[in-house]
């Protein structure tokens, strides 16, 4: 059976939107899937809202475009709102509870809440909430494995970087093992 | 004995020219600069539009027709692909110093190793006479029938001291072909502006004041009086700008 | 195979313009291309190519002109309303004969419109833009991989036939990353006997010109020139078919709204209805024998665009009206959903929708 996961990371600019996106694309590629990243363009990529689609999928990607995601990440709650509904049935909504307060939840998705603003800043992982929320994506949907996500990071950074690299690194597992 | 023999840096097909006009004496200083140097078979002209619009047919050399105003962005072209040719534009003043101000200009100011021959004869010669942007104050045309109003129209423009204050001109200068005299210091002038090019020294300028009998309405003797009383004292000739001589 | 690396269009398309042997880039920056120019100013330079940041689109489209005239590979790319700018310089590109290519990746028009996908310069790219009898090759990639495929035969089918060639993209095909193979395989080499070189080195004088004050000579320019077009609407037609064996209604797409289409054939497939498609991926030459092949099996066509139905007439003279055509599309740099094109699909099957 074919099986296509739709993901939409939705947050401001500057939250790690597109490079989240570009992690789980490049790490689908790298474990021999079709993948398709799509980034909102513009002035909004400068402050505003951002937000970005990823197909990951075992046969040709049609529309690259997520407007009903398998996978939302929400890091914000304009992103959130925006998007919860449009979940599909059976599907995951990982969000950064720090900045997030949600009450009603939808008992047809899986609604998780991760602090991943607060645990960035109380780990010295500042700017990494994105990465921490990362793991616990693939900690709940499964839709790549840990060790695949962490080996394709250590190709996407740069050597000279070997420190921004661990500090990603350190910031999926605290995600993961949450 | 021959006492006189036509330049090959001209081909034998016949101007179409009017009678005195001093195209056909500026196409030949520039011919004549080109055998001297002896770079007729290297060299690429760009025609541009308006009366000079055929002198693709007359340059014995390769040639590019450019679309108006553009002959400075399609001699950039050509010379980026092959800087080891000469690259010449031959324009007039409505192509050069009205739709293709932002080409001229910038042309001159990425320095571009080219030659830019700039005829200006104070008005539209090709369409029939209409203003131009170096039209003279009270100057009547067809589209300024009462003269140009400068309170209306503005001023004309002056390429030479325009271009002067851009740092990337070379070589700019203003000569006129209205007498003996003036000819002869015009082919230096334009000799200079391919030497320059050649010796890889970037953007060369040489705004030859020219005359236009037909629409002028004067006869050819009548109008090289006239470049001299009137263009010669709005458009003082001499260099601008040299900016090899400066540095010495 | 090569390794698949993970590329945005704009840069997969610029590094196989630079494969395909362009080291000559001249733009003006504008949303959503810029890549293309900001990768070609850190690329040429390394290879020894030209990279010029134009003080205009019109400047930039003439600087292709000059380096086209010396017979070397050149490009240009820009956005919708950068296309517009340059639409005299290709006009003169087609009239003197030139093989260069442009790239436009579209946004949202008229005027200075909007900066999301669209493709709304189906008519300029396709009926005119610039003035005169002339044509473009308008390849339309709907992925990645043809973003690189496609630009590297555009340079190719420019110097066969000696006339600028276009990518019409969109703003998804331009800032999108997929997977893509970059071996592109050998360059052809096309001599060029009518390059402005310098007289020394070929016979007689080379002249590059569009201009002719005879109207008989002019006239018989543009009839030769057809000539030429007529091999490449012989030859060079491309495009997909996509699940048509039995298909009753043909949907036609091209570039980012064939791939939403594809998501709702697809659904509309688990439903039972016999849906299929022809994806252009030349728009000219355009495949009017493939529609018109498909005409005499299916019931319907459904044109499906980023715009209001600049395609339609093209399909329909293409199968002489002999089916009802239907439409949909989003304009101003909204994309429909798989879903907006499923309903439409509906209609049609129920017999409510209302013909173009």
């Amino acid at each position: 059976m074919a099986k296509t996961t739709k993901i939409l990371i939705a947050g401001f600019g500057g939250q790690g939107v597109l490079f989240t996106g570009k992690a789980l694309a490049y790490t689908g590629l790298k474990v021999g899937m079709e993948v398709s990243w799509l980034p909102s363009y513009g002035p909004e990529m400068r402050g505003g809202t951002a937000n970005c689609s990823v197909t990951l999928s075992d046969t040709p990607i049609g529309s690259p475009i997520v407007d009903k995601p398998d996978v939302l990440i929400a890091m914000n709650l304009p992103s959130l709102e925006k998007f919860y509904n449009e979940t599909e049935k059976d599907g995951y909504v990982i969000f950064d509870s720090s900045l997030i307060v949600k009450n009603d939840v939808r008992d047809d998705v899986v609604t998780v809440g991760i602090p991943a603003t607060k645990l960035a800043s109380d780990n010295g992982l500042d700017g990494l909430a994105n990465m921490i929320i990362l793991g616990k994506v693939i900690k709940e949907t499964n839709v790549l494995t840990l060790e695949q996500v962490k080996n394709s990071l250590a190709q996407m950074v740069p050597a000279k970087k070997a420190e921004l690299l661990e500090k990603n690194v350190k910031a999926i597992e605290l995600g993961y093992n949450y | 004995m021959v006492v006189f023999e036509k330049t090959k840096g001209l081909t034998d097909n016949q101007l179409h020219y009017c009678p005195g006009c001093t195209h056909g004496v500026i196409h030949r200083l520039v011919a004549e600069t080109l055998e001297e140097l002896g770079v007729t078979g290297k060299t690429i002209g760009i025609a541009s539009v308006g009366c000079s619009v055929f002198s693709y047919n007359y340059f014995n050399c390769d040639m590019i027709q450019a679309a108006h105003g553009r002959a400075p962005a399609v001699a950039t072209g050509a010379k980026r692909a092959n800087p080891d040719n000469v690259v010449f534009t031959y324009q007039g003043d409505g192509d050069l110093a009205a739709i293709g101000t932002a080409e001229t200009v910038h042309s001159a100011a990425r320095g571009e190793n080219i030659t830019v021959i700039f005829v200006n004869n104070a008005i539209y010669g090709m369409t029939g006479g209409q203003m131009a942007p170096t039209t003279l104050p009270n100057q009547v045309t067809q589209t300024s029938p009462y003269g140009r109003d400068v309170t209306v129209v503005g001023y004309p423009v002056k390429v030479c001291e325009m271009l002067s204050q851009i740092d990337g001109a070379t070589y700019l200068e203003r000569v006129a072909v209205n007498n003996v005299k003036n000819i002869r210091k015009a082919k230096q002038a334009i000799k200079k502006a391919f030497q320059n090019q050649i010796e890889g020294k970037g953007f060369s300028l040489v705004e030859v004041l020219s005359t236009c009998p037909t629409n002028w309405g004067l006869t050819p003797k009548a109008a090289l009086k006239w470049l001299d009383e009137n263009m010669e004292t709005y458009y003082p000739l001499g260099v601008y700008k040299d900016k090899y001589k400066e540095e010495k | 195979m090569a390794e698949k690396v993970l590329m945005k269009g704009n840069e997969a398309l610029a590094e196989a313009a630079i494969m395909a042997g362009c080291k000559y880039y001249f733009g003006y920056p504008i949303t959503p291309q810029t890549e293309v120019a900001a990768y070609m100013a850190k690329r040429m330079p390394k290879i020894g190519g030209t990279f010029l940041q134009a003080e205009s689109e019109v400047a930039a489209i003439n600087m292709v002109l000059g380096v086209a005239a010396c017979g070397k590979r050149v490009m240009t790319s820009s956005s919708s309303p950068g296309i517009s700018l340059k639409s005299e310089g290709i006009s003169y590109l087609a009239g003197c004969e030139l093989p260069a290519l442009i790239v436009n990746v579209q946004r949202g028009g008229p005027g200075l419109g909007g900066i999301q996908p669209s493709q709304s310069d189906y008519f300029q790219a396709l009926k005119g833009g610039g003035h005169g009898d002339y044509k473009l090759i308008v390849l339309a990639p709907a992925s990645i991989q043809e973003m690189v495929d496609l630009t590297f035969k555009g340079f190719d089918l420019a110097d066969k036939y000696r006339m600028p060639a276009m990518i019409l993209a969109d703003g998804t095909m331009g800032q999108m990353m997929e997977p893509v193979s970059l071996e592109l395989g050998e360059v052809k080499e096309y001599a060029k006997p009518w390059a402005t070189t310098g007289k020394a080195t070929h016979e007689g004088r080379n002249i590059i010109n569009s201009l002719s004050l005879s109207p008989a000579q002019l006239e018989e320019w543009n009839i030769n020139r057809y000539e030429r077009y007529k091999i490449v609407e012989r030859d060079e037609v491309m495009y997909e078919e996509f699940m048509m064996d039995d298909a009753e209604t043909c949907v036609v797409a091209f570039g980012i709204t064939s791939r939403v289409a594809k998501n709702a054939i697809m659904e509309a497939r688990k439903r039972g209805m016999k849906v299929g498609m022809i994806r252009p991926i030349t728009l000219w030459p355009f495949p009017k024998d493939a529609l018109k092949k498909a005409a005499s099996k299916v019931k319907n066509f459904l044109t499906v665009e980023l715009n209001m139905g600049q395609m339609v007439d093209d399909v329909k003279l293409a199968i002489d009206c002999s089916k009802p055509v239907y439409f949909y599309g989003r304009t101003g740099g909204v994309i429909m959903t798989p879903d907006e094109v499923l309903n439409k699909l509906n209609e049609i099957e129920k017999g409510e929708a209302k013909q173009w």
